[in-house]
């Protein structure tokens, strides 16, 4: 397909207006956590890397971070295991009634976010279960599942089951044919499945703010205080929040290249 | 594009006389369906009977038992929370359309032209999603601010010239909508678009289609699914949006979750949100519904 050249150009170039874009944001943010002066002004006058230094001492920081994680790493476990069951049901096998199951576990992702958290208070209130971070988990899970299911999903649409077949052919019991290959085929739609699960949960905010009741979310933390009006530690806590999701996808991205690579090389 | 789902279970066969409902009951499709229905069950169609409910109790009720009302829904029409309403669905009319515009170039270049540099750019792309949405909107905001903001400030500095806020306006929060949900419309244009064979795009071409022809005639149809998804889930999601109105609008502008949220605190009005949300719900609802019995699920995913 000879497509001209200057429609290729035209293209990167748009796609890199458009990524830019996407990142003045984030510039922003970092630019001005590293500004000395109580009040943000741009041009900044003088650095100092003295915010970080307080907000990282204080317990605050600690607490809401550790909540964050909790409620993340709990989410993107439980997701993981929901979601094979549910990417098998949902991509493997052929039964009646999956066309519309389909369409079903789908529903909860193309639903307004704030609504469902509030529903989900009021669920909780009905059934006498006290707002809490556990609380936010479930709250969590309710949309990250599907969404979880569907990145398995894809991953399973590509397992060819004659593999599986082959194992009990050659003696495997269920078991074994499950851990032995089964597992492997499918563990890098795990893998990216429980990475898209704590990023998402990580930087959701209109299900926490109805479910978590007195634990607060770094993402919460922020809305708050950016109503109250501006502090540095603001800045702050949410370049902190950037380095630490380009830390966790690049370290998920290297691990996915490294495992095909050392497949590769096993195959050979 | 051999459907392998549509391939009977190849493991275990279930003979199918006697009883069929056992039979399907116990096929591993339905035994795998079976957690995430259930927990489909508790998290998902309970809570939303429960907003049903809710929302034809009296006034200030916070117990199902009150009595059976419409006024709720008579409030939303007569007082004025139906702006909000028009304020949200106009505001994510136009995120979807400007997302469309914006993001089917980037779409294109993605699945057809940028060849091994896709992956890369995909992931820088993707990066700024796992970002808190309240960090890179409080981002903006320092971006935008009047006198001291990145943009006032580096153009006077620059260029000597003073600009006012372009803050607390309807076009802000649209541009800072457009910004939170471009992926959202993007990746799924691109899902789409990668179902485009190249042959039919050649062939065509050797028959003597124009380039619009072939957009029009060949790509759009194929690529249906996939601008659809993306159109929706940037839709529904704009629906609800909240943080944006807040933080960029300056609380100017009315929006439907806004409204919710004050039902449920300061107003203590469990019953009007209640009210709100469900028709809100219904409105999104629909339009899911439609979307869905359109697409093959099976086709868009499990391709290759």
């Amino acid at each position: 397909m000879e497509n001209k050249r200057w429609v290729i150009s035209l293209i990167a170039v748009w796609t890199g207006a458009i990524a830019l874009f996407l990142y003045i944001p984030i510039f922003s943010v970092i630019t001005s956590s590293f500004g000395k002066s109580r009040y943000f002004r741009f041009p900044v006058k003088a650095w100092s890397d003295k915010w970080y230094d307080q907000t990282l001492g204080a317990n605050l920081t600690t607490d809401l971070h550790l909540t964050s994680f909790y409620v993340a790493g709990c989410v993107a476990l439980i997701a993981v295991v929901l979601g094979f069951f549910g990417a098998l049901a949902f991509a493997r096998y052929n039964w009646r009634g999956r066309q519309f199951y389909q369409r079903l576990i789908m529903l909860p992702i193309f639903f307004p976010q704030a609504v469902l958290g509030l529903a989900l208070l009021l669920w909780f209130t009905f059934v006498g279960v006290l707002p809490s971070w556990e609380a936010a988990v479930f709250a969590h899970l309710v949309w990250i599942v599907p969404i979880v299911t569907l990145v398995i999903s894809i991953q399973v649409y590509g397992f060819d089951a004659a593999q599986e077949e082959a194992a009990y052919d050659l003696g495997a019991n269920r078991w074994q044919a499950f851990r032995e290959v089964t597992l492997p085929a499918l563990a890098p739609g795990l893998f990216s499945g429980a990475l898209f699960a704590f990023l998402l949960s990580w930087g959701n905010f209109p299900l926490s703010t109805f479910t978590t009741g007195a634990d607060s979310t770094v993402t919460e933390w922020l809305y708050t205080k950016m109503g109250s009006g501006y502090t540095p530690m603001i800045p702050t806590m949410g370049a902190l929040s950037v380095f630490g999701a380009i830390v966790i996808l690049f370290g998920g991205y290297m691990f996915l290249i490294v495992q095909r690579r050392r497949r590769l090389e096993r195959n050979e | 594009m051999v459907d392998r789902a549509e391939t009977p279970a190849p493991l275990i066969r279930q003979p199918g006389v006697g009883s069929l409902l056992l039979g399907w009951l116990r096929s591993p499709g339905v035994l795998n369906a079976t957690p995430v229905l259930i927990f489909f069950l508790i998290g998902f169609v309970g809570p939303l009977v429960i907003v049903l409910a809710f929302s034809f109790t009296p006034e200030r009720t916070f117990d199902l038992g009150a009595g059976f009302t419409t006024e709720n829904y008579e409030h939303i029409f007569t007082e004025s929370y139906y702006i909000s309403f028009i304020w949200s669905f106009a505001l994510a009319g136009l995120t979807v359309a400007c997302n469309l515009l914006i993001g089917y170039p980037i779409a294109y270049g993605l699945s057809k032209l940028f060849g091994r540099w896709a992956a890369p750019v995909m992931l820088v792309l993707v990066i700024p999603l796992f970002v808190s949405e309240n960090v890179r909107l409080f981002g903006w905001y320092l971006f935008l601010i009047k006198g001291g903001g990145i943009l006032a400030g580096g153009l006077k500095t620059a260029f000597g010239i003073d600009t006012g806020t372009l803050l607390y306006e309807p076009g802000t929060i649209l541009m800072g909508m457009i910004y939170v949900y471009l992926p959202f419309t993007l990746f799924p244009i691109v899902l789409g678009l990668s179902m485009v064979p190249r042959d039919q795009v050649e062939a065509s071409r050797d028959l003597g289609a124009s380039r619009f022809q072939i957009f029009r005639e060949v790509e759009l149809p194929i690529a249906m699914p996939g601008i659809l998804i993306g159109a929706l889930l940037t839709f529904v999601l704009a629906v609800g949006a909240i943080s944006e109105a807040k933080l960029l609008g300056g609380q100017n502008t009315p929006v439907i979750a806004q409204d919710i949220q004050h039902e449920f605190t300061y107003a203590q009005n469990w019953p009007l949100g209640s009210a709100i949300s469900v028709l809100a719900i219904v409105v999104t609802g629909i339009l899911v519904v439609l979307v869905m019995r359109r697409l093959d699920l099976d086709r868009l995913l499990g391709r290759r």
